[in-house]
């Protein structure tokens, strides 16, 4: 089957009344002008995923708009691994070999790669230092799309030199950013409501995913995470055995990343063993790829469940805060930005609070209905890719124009 | 007669590297940020919340309720509503007071103990001409039906405190150029910070179809 070719006006209807006049508008602010994306993968990974969707949707407008990928050694992509983990807070071991590898890639690729652009956007630290190829009336953002909040120091203080030679930073969250003596921006992630993640599915559609995976005909609880111990899935079972106490209804708990994971693995196992004498427990084990899967759970879910300990920006939330669902969700990371408390979903703090939620959820149908109405148009508003498009446009206009 | 250009407008969010992880910071913060961040956080909460208003309509009366889960300050908070008349360094010396005088009261420093610190931002606007221009009030009236919801923000928000018109766009033209004083002064009067952007669209067309339907 081809696929469509999904262009700005496919937006037209889904977006707010007016946004998409005002991408053209913002882009012909900054029409004539060169741009250049860089990361560190073409394939694999929400930055590929969403570079994916938003480059065809520059160049729709008219604009001069390139994705470029660095290319590096098995080392490399160690080293970068590191520096990943370290910056998110883990303790790792970097050597001053690892460091050499990562400057002498980065130089490889500013060789190699055509940075000469109006405007660079430098994706995650990876390529960070290409920076050394930035011109003096050019304009270079580092996007970094991860939790930078608590570095590893020694790691943050190799990275800063290259950091601070930006014109600006962007950040999915006040707190992923770090001193700095450059200019920090907040730019929140989207979800692509065209995606098959996110589209519109038929009635038929969900209903043979549900059967394939049995999942029962009752009101169902939905988390959608990897089976990761900051996710607490094993705290969702604990609040479906105390709902369960009082409203009929079936816990889905859907996610991957075990197979590749040795500690998802043991999550995995420890989440089947408390949930295997319980029939209405079903426990997914999905592959990467299960976008449709996903997207017609939470479509049949009657309230769904993100309670993380800890957590990047969370965008499960917005996901299925799009099909009209309330969410409660953990209290951390982004899963504040996106549940407005009482209006969108609630955050809780407990086991016990997310159960209390899930039953006045489940009993008030049509209050839920109606948070999930609130829910969808705040992700309109807030979430979709349009409003990530805009807000590019209008970060390269100050920075064409200033 | 002038006619009337409609202007969107979007926000660019910085992060200004302050932070407040308790009620004395907060208040020293605010005595020391940029009248811009005190301007962000009282008032582009619109511009993230179009279609909801929140339990409170600025963002340190929010994080005092929700994140301190000091209530008392959340609600005296709640209740400082910038007045037409009012700029912002007053706005921000009332905020103080109140926190000031919370502090007093309470003899002790609420923290952030579960929550999370409240980050210091300001916004750049960046304004976005539309192909919007109307001359009568029928235009008017079917342009801001249709209209992106920032150019509400923009002519009301934006043109009386950040470009210190003292009114907004909307009341001085039609007052200016269609002689409606009535019907700007009834615009003037709504009391904005009670509404979503949503909100006020449906708010002023309704008060401009009355203004139609009387012309009948």
């Amino acid at each position: 089957m081809i696929t469509p070719k999904i262009t700005l006006e496919s937006y037209r209807e889904i977006a707010p009344q007016g946004t998409v006049d005002l991408a053209y508008r913002l882009a012909d602010g900054i029409k004539g002008r060169s741009f250049v994306h860089v990361n560190s993968t073409r394939w694999g990974g929400g930055v590929a995923e969403m570079l994916h969707r938003l480059v065809p949707l520059f160049t729709d407008m008219g604009l001069d708009v390139r994705w470029e990928v660095i290319e590096g050694s098995p080392v490399f992509y160690q080293v970068t691994k590191s520096f990943h983990n370290a910056l998110q807070g883990q303790d790792q071991i970097i050597t001053s070999e690892m460091y050499q590898e990562y400057e002498r890639i980065n130089k490889k690729n500013g060789r190699k790669l055509d940075l000469d652009a109006d405007c660079v956007v430098i994706h995650d630290p990876q390529p960070a230092a290409l920076v050394y190829k930035k011109k003096r009336r050019s304009f270079w953002l580092w996007r970094c799309h991860i939790d930078a909040s608590h570095p590893q120091r020694k790691v943050w203080n190799f990275l800063k030199p290259f950091v601070s030679q930006y014109d600006g930073a962007v950040f999915s969250l006040p707190d992923f950013a770090q001193k700095l003596n450059i200019p920090q921006y907040l730019m929140y992630p989207s979800i692509d409501p065209l995606s098959d993640k996110n589209r519109d599915l038929s009635e038929e559609e969900m209903m043979a995913i549900l059967q394939r995976y049995n999942i029962p005909d009752k009101p169902m609880i939905l988390q959608v995470s990897r089976f990761d111990r900051f996710k607490d899935p094993l705290g969702v079972i604990k609040a479906y055995k105390m709902v369960k106490k009082y409203n009929d209804c079936c816990l889905v708990l859907a996610g991957g990343g075990a197979a590749d994971d040795p500690e998802g693995l043991q999550v995995l196992n420890e989440v089947k063993a408390d949930g295997e004498k319980d029939a209405d427990i079903i426990i997914l084990d999905l592959p990467p790829d299960s976008n449709l899967e996903i997207n017609a759970l939470q479509r049949k879910a009657s309230v769904v469940i993100q309670k993380s300990l800890k957590e990047g920006f969370g965008l499960t939330v917005a996901e299925a805060m799009w099909k009209g669902k309330p969410v409660i969700g953990g209290f951390v990371g982004g899963i504040t930005v996106q549940i407005v408390y009482g209006q969108t979903g609630y955050t809780v703090n407990s086991e016990e609070g997310c159960a209390y939620q899930i039953r006045y959820l489940l009993n008030n149908p049509s209050f839920a209905a109606r948070m999930g109405q609130q829910a969808k148009e705040y992700t309109r508003r807030n979430f979709l890719i349009t409003r990530h498009l805009c807000d590019y446009l209008a970060l390269l206009n100050m920075g064409i124009h200033t | 007669m002038n006619p009337f250009s409609f202007t969107d407008c979007i926000e660019i969010k910085e992060l200004i590297g302050k932070r407040a992880d308790d009620e004395t910071s907060l208040m020293e913060l605010i005595e020391e940020v940029s009248l811009d961040s005190i301007y962000y956080h009282t008032h582009s909460y619109f511009l993230r919340h179009y279609y909801i208003t929140g339990p409170f309509s600025n963002d340190f009366a929010n994080w005092a309720a929700v994140q301190v889960r000091d209530k008392v300050l959340g609600e005296k908070l709640s209740a400082v509503t910038p007045s037409v008349t009012q700029d912002m360094e007053g706005l921000r010396l009332e905020i103080i007071d109140i926190i000031d005088g919370h502090l007093y009261e309470q003899r002790t420093n609420p923290a952030v103990v579960y929550g999370h610190p409240f980050y210091f931002m300001k916004s750049k606007i960046i304004e976005v001409p539309t192909n919007l221009v109307i001359s009568d009030l029928k235009g008017f009236r079917d342009a801001l039906a249709v209209v992106d919801a920032s150019a509400i923000y923009n002519h009301i928000f934006e043109a009386r405190l950040r470009v210190k018109k003292g009114r907004s766009d909307f009341a001085i033209w039609l007052e200016e150029n269609l002689g409606l004083s009535d019907l700007a002064a009834r615009i003037e009067s709504i009391d904005a910070y009670m509404y979503s952007l949503e909100g006020l669209r449906g708010k002023i067309l309704s008060l401009c179809e009355a203004e139609l339907n009387q012309g009948n």
